[in-house]
């Protein structure tokens, strides 16, 4: 009896890597999927911070698609080793602060790791030549292969015709006429593809799988680094980014200013990590000051703080500054007109 | 049986779902965990993550700011 072959998917939660998981299984092969976390995930952060974001359904997209394959799914925490990656990328970034292709050549190499460590005898991706500009053309498809490690062991079942036979398909574990020739940015074949295995209500993120590709976001990260004068970040860093109003005033230190409630509730968990502020003569948000502020610029960050309550009009308002160890203090300041904080304050 | 408890508090989606699949590779079928939250996202996360992998989930609790989710691991 021949042996039943195994595949690990890389899931990302998107459409491309559901059809290509889909196609293999088709085949008999047994697919389990993988999906990496590396800190900057769109599904990780968003769902608790924001009360706005409440309403909308909150599911996490691997573990949907997994469930509609009906297949195992392996969360890996990659985000330590990851940091190497975004660091420093070989091949470099995208439009933002994205290095897709050192990401993709990571992730499929990790895969080659588990695939080792756990009997398994190939990897599946969803990756279509030319679909994104920097990490599926057709010349990075060797890269990824060859730099992973993975060399023939990974199967791109989406744009497999249009690429050498790999072992899986050399060896007749997969029949290469059932794979397909997918090419280009259109989705429009992906589309046929899932009404015809019955899919809907998959996710279509439109910046991709990262907050990486969001501009906004990006400039934050660039600013983080530039204000402590090297690349390194934590979890922390990485979740604080994605909250709140970012004001710099001064190359020392920033204001995270909370927009909501909820991002006000998400801060307080920080509070005895950073310097914070809020406003106790008037309703007003919870402010985290990050870096080292001289009295000086507490002072003008409890103007700033001011600015964003509802005193923002008033005289005067009573700031209250608290310390990381508990210790509090008032400061009395005339909130700053509107005029008086710089559009380049802001990141 | 053993019932263990897990303090995923202050951890956002995926991880507290990491921490409890990392969790219950030590664990035996039969086995109860009790896993407590602060990400609404768990109330979904969670419990998909389970019948992906064959747990069962006994009971869910949302509470004003936490959320519990009580499993017993499977075989
Ligand atoms: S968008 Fe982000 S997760 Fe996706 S390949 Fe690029 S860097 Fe990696």
């Amino acid at each position: 009896m021949n042996k039943q072959r195994k595949a690990v998917a890389l899931i990302s939660g998107g459409l491309d890597s559901m059809l290509a998981a889909k196609t293999v299984m088709d085949q008999g092969i047994h697919v389990e999927g993988i999906n990496f976390f590396t800190g900057f995930c769109v599904e990780g952060h968003t769902h608790a911070i924001r009360d706005k974001d409440k309403a909308k359904p909150k599911r996490n997209n691997s573990l949907w698609v997994a469930e509609q394959l009906g297949i195992k799914l392996h969360i890996v925490d990659v985000i330590e080793e990851y940091k190497n990656v975004l660091i420093n990328p070989k091949h470099g970034y995208g439009a933002h602060m994205n290095p897709c292709l050192d990401c993709k050549i990571f992730m499929v190499n990790k895969a080659r790791q588990w695939i080792a460590e756990n009997d398994f005898d190939f990897i599946i991706t969803g990756e279509v030549i030319g679909q994104r500009p920097m990490s599926q053309r057709n010349a990075t498809m060797p890269i990824v292969a060859r730099e992973s490690g993975a060399d023939d062991l990974l199967l791109r079942p989406l744009c497999a015709k249009n690429l050498p036979a790999t072992l899986p398909e050399r060896e007749g574990w997969v029949d290469r006429e059932k794979l397909h020739n997918i090419t280009g940015r259109s989705r429009k074949p992906q589309m046929a593809m899932a009404e015809q295995f019955g899919f809907d209500d998959y996710a279509q993120p439109a910046g991709g799988c990262c907050f990486l590709t969001d501009k906004n976001y990006s400039a934050k990260l660039v600013d983080l680094w530039q204000a402590q004068g090297n690349k390194k970040y934590e979890l922390d860093d990485v979740m604080l980014l994605k909250v709140g109003r970012h004001i710099r005033p001064q190359p020392n230190f920033k204001l995270i200013i909370a927009r909501e409630e909820g991002e006000g509730r998400f801060l307080q968990g920080y509070k005895n990590e950073f310097i914070s502020m809020n406003c106790s003569s008037h309703s007003g948000p919870l402010v985290l000051i990050d870096g080292s502020p001289s009295a000086e610029d507490l002072y003008l960050a409890a103007q700033i703080t001011a600015r964003f309550g509802q005193g923002r009009d008033a005289e005067q308002v009573d700031i209250n500054v608290m310390n990381q160890d508990g210790s509090e203090r008032m400061l009395q300041v005339k909130p700053l007109t509107k005029e008086e904080i710089p559009e380049e304050w802001y990141i | 049986m053993e019932k263990i408890t897990l303090n995923a508090r202050r951890l956002l989606c995926p991880l507290p779902v990491i921490r409890t699949q990392d969790k219950v590779k030590q664990l035996k079928a039969g086995d109860w965990l009790e896993v407590i939250c602060t990400d609404p996202g768990v109330m979904q996360d969670i419990p998909a993550w389970c019948r992906i992998n064959g747990h069962k989930v006994l009971e869910t609790k949302a509470l004003d700011h936490e959320y519990i989710i009580i499993l017993e691991v499977g075989a």
